[in-house]
């Protein structure tokens, strides 16, 4: 018989051991997969394009930071959120209504070239978010109502809402009804920083964001204040912590960070408003939150981890003809599978023999 | 109004409400025994595909609705060992399980979605359908309609009135309490679970066996999580998931309706509706308990339970 016992103290070698242990048991199940399932393909040269490729070739490199970035910086806020138990599922409708915020912006002074264009843009952006994030917050606070509910149907809304905005007040009127809009000009594009390829400054705010938030849960009250309302919702309260701004901070944080993402987004590699902004980073964004076991740096690495399964699959998807779906169930079975390794952090593992 | 729109209207209302009455009261036999499981979306999803796929070869709609149940189940079981033996928290397995879920359902049917299929028909019961009124609105649905109608009564009779329920519904007030007077809280719940997984798989086959003949990615469109949202409406009673579900169902066909009837708002806004009024109704039940507690949270709800002993 197999039983755990609870281990005094974490083990620090398993908080170490455990992403790995589900890295390589995602890869052994994706072996599985295209050995039994997608049975007339060579796996070995699959998962050289899936995992290496994207690594070696600059311009998929190039292409996994500009997928990185935004899952860095909505990951960042949900690990924030997700620490003090404030569970906003939603970022990508966030996402979506920065996007659409921002790129009203940009497309209002569409005839004006000025350097102050993009900086109001992503203030939109980031506003738009938040206020959308917010919704959810005042319900919460106001009428106990579950953020997951609310959020999650919030993003159904936006999505249909980008769907009438592209269609409506936002088309391109001079783009046969196609549902986009214009393309934005020069400066409302956000600056590149790897000449040749997509990859712009959101990477870099990425990381300036991911460090501040890192200083600011160690050194701030406010990071102490998230961290026990989440672990000890109890001890929380009797230090006097206030629950409501607990979840007003939570769920602002998180949506302005995800506004942030969908206006870089558009205004990034996109260049216009399109039907296509959305494209799950929101949901995904989640699983970066939790590989990184919520830590504010740890998000960049696992956004860069994510990142590459979405290029590599992408390159598996054209090279070998498999569907994009295919991304979707290895990142589900990596976070199966980091859930479940983690057990091992705190419990240990006994085997006994049943007594007769 | 005449008679036959009204017909047409409660039959539509009907077979909208129907997938949300499985899916919710599966949920609410969870969340009765202390577990929240997020991943409905998910198994909704396997369910609507493995009954279609079974529905296509075989032309069975019995096996089609029971490979539907079992596929449920079978998603639902990785959430089960994961809660209940490797003791992972319960959000974000369930949500796991939603992601999951979706690529499995997408990757698994990708060959599917030009197929069209045979619906499952309504069946008028002989003699009685021909009553008049009363034969058209209460004995000419599809069959599944009355077998969610029927487990609704069904779940509610196992919790309230069978010794199993009442243990069920201790083990989700108090799993430390129910375990040190000697019940196996991982069983019942692993059970619950199991039970959720397959009302879950119907609820989700009902969509691409009843309402429409197709199967397409994603075509579950949030009805997971407005079945999430009905559990909490109906307060954890199991009636009260009918009510909440024939007021979603009523909104989407209004929504149908509507366009048909070229009211001058565009289609995107109409189509809010479900999601809105999701949100508007939870906001509207709290606005009625102010100041009070809800009493019918089960207190474990989402909470991991492990015995030392």
């Amino acid at each position: 018989m197999i039983k755990l016992v609870p281990r005094v103290e974490n083990s620090t070698l398993m908080i170490l051991l455990s992403p790995l242990l589900a890295m390589t048991l995602t890869a052994l199940s994706a072996y599985l997969i295209f050995v039994y399932i997608l049975v007339d393909i060579d796996v070995s040269s699959v998962f050289y394009t899936l995992f290496v490729e994207p690594l070696r070739d600059s311009y998929y490199f190039s292409e996994l930071l500009v997928k990185a970035a935004p899952l860095m910086i909505i990951g960042l806020g949900l690990s924030i959120g997700f620490r003090a138990g404030i569970w906003n599922i939603g970022a990508e409708g966030q996402f979506v209504i920065g996007g659409i915020a921002g790129s009203a912006v940009g497309l209002y002074f569409y005839n004006v070239e000025a350097f102050w264009i993009l900086p109001l843009m992503t203030i939109a952006g980031i506003l738009g978010g938040m206020f959308y994030a917010g919704i959810a917050a005042f319900l919460r606070v106001k009428y106990q109502v579950n953020e997951i509910l609310v959020t999650l149907m919030l993003t159904y809304v936006a999505v249909l809402f980008l769907s009438a905005m592209l269609q409506g007040p936002l088309r391109n009127p001079s783009g046969f009804n196609f549902p986009e809009s214009r393309l934005f000009h020069d400066s409302a594009l956000l600056p590149i920083i790897w000449e040749g390829t997509r990859l712009h400054i959101g990477l870099i705010v990425a990381i300036i964001l991911s460090l501040i938030a890192w200083f600011g849960i160690k050194k701030h009250m406010f990071g102490m204040q998230i961290k026990i309302s989440g672990s000890a919702p109890r001890a929380a309260k009797f230090a006097g912590f206030d629950d409501n701004k607990t979840v007003w901070y939570s769920l602002l944080i998180s949506g302005g960070l995800a506004g942030l993402a969908g206006i870089f987004e558009a205004a990034g590699p996109a260049g216009q408003l399109t039907p296509g902004l959305p494209q799950f980073y929101g949901f995904t964004a989640i699983i970066v939150a939790f590989l990184a076991r919520l830590h504010p740096v740890g998000v960049l690495f696992s956004a860069l981890l994510i990142a590459l399964s979405y290029v590599g699959g992408e390159n598996v998807q054209i090279e070998y003809n498999l569907p994009s779906s295919i991304t979707q169930i290895f990142q589900g079975m990596l976070l199966f599978y980091f859930l479940a390794c983690d057990i091992l952090i705190k419990y240990k593992v006994v085997l006994f023999k049943t007594k007769n | 109004m005449n008679e036959s729109l009204f017909i047409s209207i409660i039959i539509g209302i009907s077979i909208a409400s129907v997938p949300l009455i499985f899916a919710a009261i599966g949920e609410l036999l969870v969340e009765r025994s202390g577990v929240l499981n997020l991943g409905v979306e998910g198994m909704m999803i396997v369910g609507a595909l493995l009954g279609f796929v079974v529905m296509s070869h075989t032309g069975n709609p019995y096996l089609a609705v029971l490979s539907a149940m079992l596929g449920g189940m079978a998603i639902a079981s990785i959430f089960a060992f994961l809660t209940q033996f490797l003791l992972t928290n319960q959000v974000a397995t369930g949500l796991a399980l939603t992601l999951f879920g979706l690529g499995f359902a997408a990757f698994a049917g990708r060959g599917y979605t030009e197929e069209t299929i045979q619906l499952i028909t309504a069946v008028p019961i002989p003699y009685l359908s021909d009553i008049p009124y009363l034969g058209p609105l209460l004995f000419s649905f599809n069959p599944l309609v009355y077998l969610a109608f029927f487990m609704v009564y069904l779940v509610w009779w196992f919790l309230f009135k069978t010794k199993q329920g009442l243990i069920l519904r201790a083990i989700g007030d108090n799993h430390d309490a129910a375990h040190a007077i000697g019940h196996n809280v991982v069983r019942y719940r692993v059970m619950a679970i199991l039970f959720g997984g397959a009302m879950a798989g119907i609820g989700g086959a009902f969509l691409s066996l009843v309402q429409v003949p197709i199967w397409g990615e994603g075509m579950t469109a949030g009805r997971g999580w407005i079945a999430l949202g009905l559990v909490v409406f109906a307060s954890w009673q199991p009636f009260r998931i009918i009510f909440g579900a024939i007021l979603f169902g009523g909104i989407t066909i209004l929504q149908i309706h509507a366009q048909g009837l070229n009211i001058n708002v565009s289609a995107q806004y109409l189509s809010m509706l479900p999601y809105l009024a999701t949100i508007i109704i939870l906001v509207s039940l709290r606005m009625r308990l102010k100041n009070k507690t809800n009493r019918t949270v089960p207190n474990c709800l989402g909470r991991i339970f492990h015995s030392t002993t």
